[in-house]
């Protein structure tokens, strides 16, 4: 089992005729995904990845002609904020959006239309999902993942795949893999996957990897102390990062909370959460813990 | 982005929000014309000299004063242009100003505060303001939130009549300035929304003698993934205000952020960046930077990593932390050693490349003759690096 995608997952990507579309596009396809079609406005009827898909004009159009359910996005910023809503509006349920440089006031938008929709939103700026041995949905390297029964959470891109290389060396698989990125505002939450992998039958652990800023790590620690049953192994990236990068006054006001690592080990760790000092004791730490348990 | 003081009351001025009448000025042979100006213009015989630098607490710092006269304006702007202005911002090494700008004296009845920024918990912009304006606002916020009084933007509506009404109730404005202020928030809002900004503050936002409400000093940044947008905004860049081994960086498309330790890091990814700062301190050393050479890292990324680290004299050792995935690991081996080659460098360097080919990649780094450091684990890396950096400084 696993949480968001599968092997059953059939995928579109928005983007797929630029050169870091057809590029990923390429990498899912041959990790055996099911890529299903692309979308490039103004290049349908065209086929991508060397005639293995069909390219259509719309997300609408992808979706009815292929009963794509997963829309991967590669759109160049201008045009991301865009694309997003356009598979919301087409009925796309998963959307994963990889692109980098969205303007944020485009995203506080387009967030509260996707929530109006009932489209799953990962992203923006994220390496997307990998279920090892079921499907890559964005730019994870897939040798580098196994499958097993460890969720993995996370802000940043290499860091998880770090983290996700010290759980094979365990010889920890994993059930899945999101990175959901470091954005201000980004689709789906670390509360959201504690929630999805609560349930999912086949994950016994789960790593959240976080970073300073936000307040995103906190919330998901409250709500883990009283709901998440599993054990879930926490970090947080950017203890020795200069804390003077702040902007203005209004920043710290609006929150009110202490977004330091140091503080959100502190409050995760009270929640309950085994939080790891060493970035290099990620994978350890979950194998200790699972053989405690068993 | 951050843009200087006279720069904001330019943008403020465009969307129709008072501010005091002035002129900025960057030579001294020009102070006493923009004294004659202001004084004409705003019709005052006093005036409030400026400091023109991104960096708060300029006021403690002696970069704002107030000048009861006509020579005592002309003596303030000759001690504070040219002057290297220290604050709690600016670091030891302070700020040179190279522009003053010359404003009116108000007579000021009451300060209050106004700021808009995102939310980053609700997806929000939030309009914020406090009765309490002035230099002490986050100490306000910690000891008191209450009594600052925030109305959340629904996106896509803007900051709407009602809210800004809101914002004035809890103000406790009366008469000409609360028919003044909704719109004042208001277009504040548009300002906000229409640039990309990532903060708009104003403090103190005054109310005069006379009742009229006037942006005494604000503060605006902007969003950088949104500066395409804004050709105009984006040339009010001032790379002076920025550390120049930062803007070296930039032109590269490397993030680089400079600290005060020894050991140099380059990693790519920022989460990986980061922890690996983490870990060189928690092994006993302590980084030189934050280097983050991106997805597309390749033999230019390297040697422009390598010679921005190396700009700082106090690196001592330099430890790579890669982890391929798209980014072939011998690509980067091989990028590596030509950089250490043609480099030259005098300091150690370790490596550990994890990911994919990373096999083929410590093959190369062990046959290239170059004096390399191999590291098989994160940790083995983070002690190796932290080790030879204490040995260098022994020398």
């Amino acid at each position: 089992m696993s949480i968001l995608v599968n092997e059953d997952s059939k995928i579109i990507v928005q983007g797929i005729t630029g050169s870091e579309g057809s590029f990923h596009a390429s990498q899912c396809l041959e990790y055996g995904d099911n890529v299903v079609g692309g979308v490039t406005p103004g290049k349908g009827g065209q086929t991508a990845l060397e005639g293995a898909v069909p390219v259509f004009n719309s997300c609408a159009e992808a979706r009815a002609k292929t009963g794509a359910n997963v829309s991967l996005i590669f759109v160049p910023p201008p045009f991301a904020a865009d694309a997003i809503m356009e598979a919301a509006a087409a009925g796309i349920e998963l959307i994963v959006c990889i692109t980098e440089g969205i303007p944020i006031a485009q995203m506080v938008e387009v967030k509260a239309y996707v929530e109006t929709t009932g489209s799953r939103f990962i992203g923006p700026n994220c390496p997307g999902i990998l279920t090892p041995e079921g499907a890559k949905v964005g730019i994870m390297p897939g040798f580098i993942a196994k499958k097993g029964s460890v969720g993995v959470i996370s802000k940043s891109g290499t860091l998880t795949y770090e983290a996700v290389h010290q759980l094979c060396a365990e010889g920890l698989g994993q059930s899945t893999c999101i990175g959901i990125g470091g954005d201000p505002i980004i689709g789906t939450t670390m509360l959201d996957l504690l929630q999805m992998f609560e349930a999912d039958p086949e994950t016994d652990a789960i790593v959240m990897i976080g970073e300073i800023g936000g307040s995103m790590e906190i919330e998901a620690a409250q709500y883990a102390k009283e709901n998440i049953s599993k054990p879930v192994i926490g970090f947080i990236a950017g203890q020795t990062a200069p804390p003077g990068r702040r902007m203005g006054h209004a920043g710290a006001i609006v929150s009110g909370a202490d977004e330091s690592a140091v503080a959100k080990k502190k409050l995760m760790a009270e929640c309950g959460i085994s939080v790891v000092e060493s970035p290099a004791d990620i994978g350890r730490t979950v194998r200790a813990i699972l053989e405690g348990e068993a | 982005m951050k843009i200087h003081e006279h720069q904001a009351n330019e943008l403020l001025k465009r969307y129709g929000i008072p501010i005091p009448g002035g002129t900025t000025i960057g030579d001294l042979a020009q102070a006493e014309a923009a004294i004659d100006q202001v004084g004409r213009e705003s019709n005052t015989e006093q005036f409030v000299i400026k400091a023109q630098v991104h960096a708060g607490g300029r006021g403690k710092g002696g970069g704002v004063r107030f000048s009861p006269d006509r020579a005592s304006a002309l003596e303030n702007i000759r001690n504070i242009l040219g002057m290297t202005l220290v604050t709690h911002q600016t670091g030891a090494e302070g700020r040179l100003v190279k522009k003053v700008m010359v404003t009116q004296a108000l007579d000021i009845k009451q300060e209050f505060y106004a700021a808009i920024t995102l939310d980053r918990a609700t997806g929000r912009d939030v309009f914020m303001v406090s009765s309490e304006g002035g230099v002490e606002i986050e100490e306000i916020a910690r000891t008191s939130p209450e009594k600052i009084v925030k109305q959340a933007i629904v996106p896509g509506f803007g900051l709407r009549s009602f809210q800004a009404r809101n914002l004035v109730l809890a103000l406790g404005l009366e008469g000409h300035a609360a028919k003044q202020a909704p719109g004042i928030f208001q277009k504040l809002y548009k300002l906000y929304r229409e640039l990309d900004c990532s903060i708009v503050e104003i403090n103190p936002l005054v109310l005069t003698g006379k009742d009229d409400l006037v942006a005494l000093d604000a503060k605006i940044n902007f969003d950088d993934n949104a500066l395409y947008l804004h050709p105009e905004v984006a040339g009010m860049r001032d790379l002076d205000e920025e550390d120049p081994a930062e803007v070296e960086a930039g032109k590269f498309n490397l993030n680089y952020i400079k600290l005060d330790g020894t050991v140099g890091c380059m990693v790519n990814g920022a989460g990986l960046a980061m922890s690996t700062m983490d870990i060189i301190k928690q092994v006993g050393g302590s980084p030189a930077n934050f280097l983050d050479v991106g997805g597309g890292a390749n033999v230019e990324t390297v040697k422009n990593g390598f010679r921005i680290i190396l700009s700082d004299e106090n690196v001592k050792a330099v430890l790579i932390n890669i982890f391929g995935g798209i980014v072939r690991c011998d690509r980067i081996a091989n990028g590596i050693i030509e950089a250490v080659k043609e480099l030259d460098l005098k300091v150690p360097v370790v490596v550990r490349l994890e990911g994919t080919n990373a096999d083929v990649a410590k093959e190369l780094l062990a046959n290239s003759g170059v004096s390399i450091i191999s590291a098989d684990s994160f940790e083995d890396a983070a002690n190796k690096v932290v080790e030879a950096a204490a040995g260098k400084g022994n020398h």
